[in-house]
């Protein structure tokens, strides 16, 4: 693999609400190479779409970065101000969402918008826009592209306009597109249609990608390295192969566990007891130690990092030994 | 075997699409359109036993929620029949208090309970209206209730908004719970939730079914939580069922060209790299359905009578049916 071209570095999002503080990411660090994807998995409020949007500079009022830094390509991303941030952005930086139609202006053909996201960027005459848009929708396999182009997003299926979302994220040529619960919404098969031909543009072109979901059984079939967060913090890093066969950490193997298809059909699965912690009410230990059967004292004191591998690292006091 | 408490046979639901009342006026005096109508179910026959659980599989836009509310009585069909232990619906939902026995817990339990009622009278006010308890003892019932589901005593005072999406799925399941149902139709049940509260609730729903005997459907789009929750499992595209067999059978030896692609689709967690090239095409839309068998332009195997002739269920082995011009029957 690559040298890294984007490194995340103690990275600390807070929230300043008038119930107190939102610690919703803490100390977050991790990098990425070209031609990369990095799975960050995490149920609702483990702080991964809030690490997305950190990195697009997304995080507004009365949220904040309070620490850390975002680099790309040796540039720190927390350092720019609003216009140089929003030259990154679409540009560099890239970004899908879950939901497509929140996206997409209803209003406007999505050749229109396509022209608008290289109008914000680029100085190029219309015959080469309109030859970059074509090229972009068969990059994610859009069938008969020149009809699509005149078309509004209410013509289309969900998949189709995720396509298209996807699209316009490529259009510019980023370094790094951030996905956030791309696929959640579609169905299973065009699910797996989306995630091959993702996985191709990402190894044709070079590009870092960022897969934010809840989903463990498709990041094991897409992600070269998996990050596992739980309320804000990082549980465990290291490549799919490490994650998916042989993590250490209890809340991993947990997650692992509850998934049905790593359950005998018909059985009890096996459930963490318990729910996530109030993150207005975080001790400095393991914020999973309450719902963690290996739990002992020393989990209420602040986790060190453990470097298990040149790939796998761990937060855990108490991690699984093979 | 167990007894038979529902049956349906050939049922059919179909919407009329479009419907703005301008257009309606301007079809009337111009008499040049047709209504649009929309086929969500179309011929589906079903049977149910006690105890049993019946899952129903397929994409969005297959049928499969109106399939549900169907069954539920909570939407007139457009024809065929439905049975409750032997009686026909019509019989049967006229008693009030019968139309009980059949319960629904729905994908989004904020939409589906009342966000002004506390959860005591949430799950206690059916079974006080139709007199399965005194006024008088609710307060006790409901807390047998919630304790079954696993919610804290104190839960009867809070509304729905003060808990988690995880705890209200229980208040919705408590309520379903609370008319002493025989059957509980599940829409997406967990669908919505978070990996480890789905495995939550998926235990909850399976010690029910275990100390009740309830018999359930379970419509999802899931089928990992398919496989783990029930006895058989009906794949619908399109509004038809395509392959029903015994979960087991199912998994194991999918027959029908489309529940091969579903299992093929279905992301599960391995170390390899999905290399393959999965199959191409999209749900074609409802309203305008390929002809023939509907899955036939995705088909690999598909014919040119796959486009004329439309493939009726047939049993392949006892009990493991499909419907496929193709796949040979043995």
């Amino acid at each position: 693999m690559s040298e890294p071209f984007f490194q995340v570095d103690g990275l600390n999002t807070w929230f300043f609400t008038r119930q107190g503080v939102i610690k919703s990411v803490r100390d977050i660090s991790f990098d990425l190479a070209r031609g990369e994807v990095l799975g960050i998995v995490g149920e609702s409020g483990s702080g991964k779409s809030v690490t997305g949007m950190s990195v697009m500079g997304q995080i507004d009022e009365p949220g904040r970065i309070v620490s850390g830094s975002i680099s790309l390509n040796g540039e720190d991303l927390t350092k720019l101000d609003f216009e140089a941030m929003r030259r990154y952005r679409g540009r560099r930086i890239a970004m899908v969402f879950q939901n497509p139609l929140m996206t997409l202006n209803p209003l406007m053909r999505v050749r229109d918008q396509m022209y608008e996201a290289i109008e914000a960027h680029e100085n190029v005459p219309h015959k080469d826009m309109h030859a970059r848009c074509i090229e972009a929708l068969k990059s994610v396999g859009i069938p008969s592209p020149e009809e699509r182009l005149t078309a509004y997003p209410h013509e289309m299926s969900g998949g189709m306009r995720q396509r298209i979302v996807i699209a316009i994220a490529l259009l510019l040529g980023p370094d790094l597109i951030i996905a956030d619960e791309p696929t959640t919404a579609l169905d299973v098969t065009i699910q797996a249609q989306i995630i091959y031909q993702i996985r191709r543009q990402i190894d044709e072109r070079g590009l870092g990608m960022i897969w934010i979901t809840h989903d463990l059984s498709t990041l094991s079939e897409l992600a070269d390295r998996i990050m596992v967060m739980y309320a804000g913090a990082m549980m465990e890093i290291g490549t799919t192969e490490e994650i998916i066969g042989s993590a250490r950490h209890p809340y991993t193997r947990k997650l692992l566990d509850s998934v049905p298809s790593r359950n005998a059909p018909g059985e009890k699965l096996k459930q963490i007891p318990g729910n996530m912690p109030s993150l207005l009410a975080l001790g400095k230990g393991c914020p999973f130690a309450n719902r963690c059967e290996r739990v002992s004292e020393i989990c209420g004191e602040p986790v060190p990092a453990k470097q298990l591998s040149g790939t796998h690292r761990i937060w855990c006091y108490h991690p699984f030994e093979d | 075997m167990n007894e038979m408490i529902f049956e349906a046979k050939d049922l059919s639901r179909s919407f009329t699409v479009g419907g703005s009342p301008l257009r309606d006026l301007a079809d009337h005096f111009l008499r040049n359109r047709q209504p649009t109508v929309l086929r969500a179910v179309d011929n589906v026959s079903l049977t149910l036993r006690e105890g049993e659980t019946l899952g129903v599989v397929g994409e969005s836009g297959c049928g499969k929620s109106t399939l549900a509310r169907m069954i539920a009585g909570i939407l007139p069909v457009s024809s065929g029949e439905r049975r409750f232990r032997g009686e026909t619906y019509d019989s049967f939902l006229a008693r009030k208090r019968d139309a009980l026995k059949i319960q629904m817990v729905f994908q989004d339990p904020l939409s589906s309970l009342n966000p002004r009622l506390r959860v005591g009278n949430i799950i206690g006010e059916a079974a006080v209206l139709h007199g399965l308890v005194p006024r008088s003892k609710v307060k006790d019932y409901v807390g047998d209730i919630l304790a079954r589901v696993g919610l804290p005593a104190d839960s009867i005072g809070r509304y729905p908004h003060q808990f988690s999406g995880g705890q209200r799925q229980r208040v919705g399941i408590a309520r379903a719970l609370a008319v002493k149902p025989d059957m509980l139709i599940c829409d997406e049940a967990v669908a919505a939730l978070d990996v480890s509260v789905q495995a939550q609730i998926i235990n909850l729903l399976m010690d029910i079914k275990r100390d009740s005997g309830l018999a359930m459907i379970f419509i999802s789009h899931d089928l990992g939580v398919i496989r783990h929750l029930c006895d058989r499992v009906a794949v619908m595209y399109l509004g038809r069922v395509v392959e029903l067999a015994e979960t087991k059978q199912l998994f194991a030896s999918p027959t029908h060209p489309y529940t091969r692609m579903l299992l093929e689709g279905m992301p599960k967690i391995s170390m390899q790299r999905r290399r393959f090239m999965p199959i191409q095409g999209e749900i074609p839309s409802p309203l305008n359905p390929p002809s023939g068998c509907h899955f036939h332009p995705r088909c690999p195997i598909a014919t040119d009578h796959c486009r004329r002739i439309r493939p009726e269920l047939r049993a392949i082995t006892p009990g493991h049916v499909h419907a496929c011009l193709n796949v040979a029957s043995d």
